[in-house]
């Protein structure tokens, strides 16, 4: 087990990051073709506003997973967690624009549904915690902002929970896989409680 | 009732309807029992037995019993209705139905005169319906309508679509099609037929009460809680499909108002 996490580590020391970016960009265009030839069932404009929500769900999640990785396994991707945040971000303003351009069509409407509807209110403030995590993103932001960017970052769990409450609110009925994905994400935010008090207790400062 | 002229009206209007084309209608469906995504119903659904398949009628009629299928098709005549389909989740499409007119089927079993209401209960078989596993609603799925709702010459009994037999995922072998209310009124595959002096439970009313009401009328002047009704989006018409504004009644105003006169539709939704 150590044997395969060192290998990993030394592969993810070496690779570069350009890659995870191209990579992760690759189904938006992917998926936006296959709307328009019949690859996403006869909703073209449902499937592909889901399977843009859905991939920026799961990119939130392997953002979310990159700390509980390096403590408990000793795997360190961290390298890679700031494409996959950036990447996130990309996802959410691509099922935004579904929603907004294919899906509802009229801008008075799109405006009337955010102040209307509480799921897309949810939806939409998902969306705002995620844009000034998307604006400091480079390293100029970092360096000026210091502590407070670290703080600033953990508008990501906002984002996580929002997200998940999004997709069990939409859902008609009583369905499975938004309950899947808000515990998935209620588990890796919980997770990171107890770490914090434990370690101010035992190390002051 | 409706004279002749309604009835002209009817099929003039239905003149003017360009059918979805065959795909459109049967890989997309909304059948819970085989799993809540859109493309499960025509995935799972090939394990629903249809063949035999009786209809109870009970309650309130002078001749309740099993009804074996076959012997409903031998009594009843067969025509082709092209209806406005309109989901309560604002899309739409248009079907090509073959059935007959519920009315019928009511009558050979004599409605009573004390009945009221018709309550309709779709098949309950875990070890073919998947999606019952999942407490989505409260299994077996039930729907109602008003007697005189039941009776309108635009309810029927669908039992084909496009002249073949109606596959399992559309609701075989026999489902209801109410075309002025929202979709899931039209309960699918079909096994009791109640009529009743009481308003019956409705799956969906009976799962969120501030969302579905008992009538579930096409109405774009009340929306859904959740989401606008004035508009929908006609399905098969690709990636950059314009939506359309939703008609009071999903187009069958004409037909059907007369059977809402003095009621309040934002509270009877």
């Amino acid at each position: 087990m150590t044997e395969l996490i060192d290998t990993l580590n030394s592969l993810a020391r070496r690779l570069p990051v350009w890659p995870v970016y191209l990579i992760l960009a690759l189904p938006i265009p992917w998926f936006f073709y296959q709307g328009l030839n019949g690859g996403l069932g006869r909703d073209p404009v449902k499937g592909l506003e889901h399977l843009y929500g859905l991939w920026a769900l799961r990119l939130l999640i392997a953002g979310l997973i990159i700390t509980p990785l390096r403590r408990e396994l000793g795997l360190n991707l961290l390298r890679f967690r700031r494409a996959i945040g950036v990447m996130t971000f990309i996802y959410v303003l691509a099922h935004l624009m579904v929603w907004a351009v294919l899906d509802v069509q009229t801008l008075s409407r799109v405006w009337a549904d955010i102040l209307k509807r509480p799921y897309i209110t949810i939806g939409m403030a998902g969306f705002l915690c995620l844009v000034p995590l998307a604006a400091t993103s480079n390293n100029w932001s970092l360096r000026k902002l210091g502590a407070r960017w670290r703080k600033l970052h953990r508008l990501t769990y906002a984002a996580a929970l929002l997200a998940s409450l999004h997709f069990i609110w939409l859902a008609k009925g009583f369905q499975l896989e938004p309950l899947v994905y808000a515990a998935v994400i209620l588990a890796l935010l919980v997770y990171r409680l107890p770490h914090k008090r434990i370690r101010r207790r035992f190390l002051p400062g | 009732g409706l004279g002749l002229a309604g009835l002209g009206q009817a099929a003039s209007a239905q003149e003017a309807l360009t059918p979805n084309d065959y795909e459109d209608i049967t890989q997309y469906n909304n059948y819970y029992e085989f799993g809540t995504g859109k493309g499960d119903p025509v995935k799972y659904a090939g394990s629903l037995t249809t063949t035999p398949w009786t209809v109870a009628i009970e309650g309130m009629v002078d001749k309740p019993g099993d009804y074996a299928f076959e012997d409903i098709m031998k009594a009843m005549t067969i025509e082709e209705r092209i209806y406005r389909l309109r989901c309560v989740e604002a899309w739409s499409m248009v079907v090509p139905w073959n059935g007959f007119e519920l009315a019928d089927l009511l009558n050979m079993a004599g409605v009573q005169s004390g009945a009221k209401y018709v309550a309709f209960e779709t098949a309950y078989r875990p070890e073919e319906m998947p999606g019952l596993r999942f407490p989505v609603l409260e299994w077996p799925y039930v729907e109602g309508l008003r007697l005189d709702e039941a009776m309108h010459p635009l309810t029927i009994m669908a039992t084909g679509i496009y002249g073949k037999d109606i596959p399992n995922q559309n609701g075989a072998p026999l489902r209801l099609v109410v075309p002025w209310k929202y979709g899931y009124k039209s309960i699918k595959s079909v096994v009791r037929i109640t009529l009743t002096d009481k308003q019956p439970p409705t799956s969906w009313n009976r799962a969120a009460p501030r969302e579905y009401g008992f009538y579930s009328n096409v109405n774009p002047d009340v929306s859904h809680p959740r989401w606008s009704q004035a508009d929908e989006r006609p399905l098969g018409a690709g990636l950059f499909a314009r939506r359309q504004p939703t008609l009071m009644f999903n187009g069958y105003e004409e037909e059907v108002a007369g059977l809402y006169e003095g009621m309040d539709l934002t509270a009877n939704f």
